[in-house]
């Protein structure tokens, strides 16, 4: 592993270190809302009329924006990794079943693969968001329902190469059942690329749940996520700018920090690229 | 001869699968659109409306046919053009659409140029000067902007170009509207009527172009990468080919059919780009349709919008496709 992708894996690893601390550990409730006219729009490093200090303000209701900040990364960092997790699963089930199986089911799955890749991901996710009841749970089943075809295609053209490969066919040969053959010896082979695309994706779903939440369809408030936050300093970005800006900081060291780690692992891991271009917010 | 026969079957096969693909993505949108719960019957009529009065509502919207009838009806009024109607706008969804999406095309045809004519500049540049730290900084910059979410980006302008102009003391030509496609109660018309919109217009495509640059920064120094390895760029240098043709015609040259596949490949990225940029900014698009239509549950809306979305890029793909056949002879 490189240097930067080392750093890469030491931020997040304190990313999520603090996420869980400081939010419990906090002298204040990064919910309730107390003095709002003595704390409210701090700038950041000042104090409030209380004499709390805010390392990046505070907001209109004048809760601490570091505080609120890090415990929308709990929120975000779950709903990325976990349906960034469940698209990979769910394109690793249909990839290896198509490229194992093939036939009628593999044509039928490549075809809605195909469909579904042709709509701009951030539109097939506002119309499911747009759809359903907003929230959480929502967002992690949708960001998974956009999100396996492209890790499906990569596993599917992983398996239909080691069909060929003569340790298959030794286990075919020696009587290891279909199932087995497929779940032993060729799955764990066709992981490579599928791990790169997770780690990928990690970023691109904290990019699209944030998304959807600045727009009010994804994390609803008053539990913060950073896309939230970034929609509720919105229309305060003139007076007030830090209030919007200061969660998109963090989103981006994040963001960057995964597009790092999965370029590292892609470098050891898989020979090919796997496509990011089309799938950001 | 046989070169032109071989474009004209990719075209034709293209085509066929590119219909395939739409009728699929048509078919899609109806069945999301149909699990969703809820009836959207119960949305246009008063809260205090009577069952018969929904089930009235329902009559007119056609929500009491079968799901096979609904789903024909669906995909006949697609092919015909048809959308259905706007239960917020009360008009033809494709007139709605068609008001939104010239501004979109613009906007997006214009950041999808500069995206390109700046992504693979800087890219080669970056090639050209491998591990120096011109490159590395460049490679810094890409990926960050490129992890920035787009409407965050859009937000920073915003507060840059007000608060900070303000702040600075930005001079007069450089205080950027921020906000819609004209000023308010222009009656400005000709050259200072367009004058007008490219100002308003800075600041999406700016927004737009840069995370699309970095991006295609990215793969067209990997491609520039690949190529500057390979060994006719070292019998090119060999003859005497000076520095600057040898990555302004050999490698360019090369890199035609990757950056092809590229181009089609980043027109979702745009699109989802635009949503977000025409929210912010007030431009009258596809996106900023899709957005208020989401707010107000106008389902043939956000339906119709995800159509023709899914259309343009179908058909951008396609034309991609046959291109690398017309364009690189190795193919045929």
């Amino acid at each position: 592993m490189n240097r930067s992708a080392r750093w890469a894996l030491g931020a997040l690893l304190a990313l999520t270190v603090l996420a869980v601390l400081v939010p419990a550990m906090s002298p204040v409730d990064p919910l309730a809302i107390d003095d709002v006219l003595g704390a409210r729009l701090v700038a950041p490093f000042a104090r409030d009329a209380h004499g709390a200090w805010h390392a990046l303000g505070t907001d209109r209701f004048g809760r601490d924006i570091l505080v609120r900040m890090l415990l929308a990364a709990r929120i975000s960092l779950a709903v990325g990794v976990g349906g960034s997790l469940l698209a990979t699963a769910i394109g690793v089930m249909i990839g290896a079943a198509s490229g194992w199986w093939r036939g009628v089911a593999d044509r039928v799955a490549m075809g809605i693969a195909d469909a579904l890749l042709a709509i701009p991901r951030l539109i097939l996710l506002l119309l499911c968001a747009a759809l359903w009841r907003p929230g959480a749970p929502t967002v992690v089943l949708v960001l998974a329902v956009t999100g396996w075809m492209s890790v499906a295609r990569l596993v599917r053209a992983e398996v239909l190469l080691l069909g060929t490969r003569p340790f298959v066919e030794s286990a075919r040969i020696s009587g290891v059942s279909e199932w087995r053959t497929l779940w032993r010896h060729v799955i764990p082979n066709a992981l490579g690329p599928a791990i790169v695309a997770l780690t990928l994706g990690v970023g691109n779903a904290i990019l699209l749940e944030s998304g959807l939440a600045f727009l009010g369809l994804g994390v609803q408030p008053p539990t913060p996520s950073w896309g939230n936050m970034i929609a509720g300093g919105r229309d305060l970005i003139v007076t007030a700018p830090w209030v919007a800006l200061a969660p998109g900081v963090i989103l981006i060291a994040t963001v960057l920090a995964c597009t790092v780690l999965g370029d590292a692992l892609r470098d050891r891991l898989a020979g090919e690229r796997v496509a990011t271009l089309a799938e950001r917010a | 001869m046989e070169g032109h026969y071989v474009v004209v079957r990719v075209l034709i096969q293209r085509g066929a699968e590119s219909l395939v693909r739409f009728w699929l993505v048509v078919s899609l949108t109806f069945l999301l659109a149909h699990l969703a719960p809820g009836d959207a019957a119960e949305l246009l009529v008063s809260p205090s409306a009577s069952a018969d009065e929904v089930a009235s509502m329902r009559r007119t919207l056609g929500l009491d046919a079968s799901f096979p009838e609904q789903y024909a009806r669906w995909v006949g009024g697609v092919l015909r053009g048809d959308l259905g109607e706007s239960f917020a706008q009360r008009e033809p969804v494709a007139t709605v659409i068609a008001r939104a999406l010239p501004v979109s095309l613009a906007l997006g045809a214009t950041s999808l140029l500069l995206t390109f004519a700046i992504g693979v500049g800087v890219g080669l540049y970056q090639g050209a000067r491998r591990g120096q730290w011109s490159d590395r900084m460049l490679t810094a910059a890409g990926i960050a902007v490129f992890a920035a979410p787009s409407y965050w980006l859009a937000l920073a302008l915003v507060a840059l170009f007000t608060t900070g102009a303000a702040a600075w003391g930005f001079p007069e030509w450089l205080r950027l509207p921020a906000f819609g496609i004209r000023s308010p109660a222009s009656t400005a018309t000709g050259w200072s009527a367009l004058l007008e919109v490219v100002r308003h217009a800075l600041l999406p495509v700016t927004v737009l172009t840069a995370i699309g640059a970095a991006g295609i920064a990215r793969y067209a120094r990997a491609a520039s990468l690949d190529l500057v390895g390979s060994d006719w760029v070292r019998t090119a240098r060999a003859k005497g080919v000076a520095e600057r043709g040898v990555h302004g015609r050999h490698v360019l040259a090369n890199a035609v059919a990757p950056l092809v596949t590229l181009f089609a490949l980043s027109i979702p990225g745009v699109v989802a780009g635009s949503v977000f940029v025409e929210g912010i900014f007030a431009w009258p698009g596809m996106g900023r349709l899709l957005l208020g239509a989401i707010s107000a549950r106008d389902y043939p809306v956000v339906m119709g919008v995800t159509v023709v979305y899914a259309g343009l890029v179908i058909v951008a793909n396609a034309l991609a496709d046959v291109a690398l056949y017309a364009l690189d002879p190795r193919r045929r």
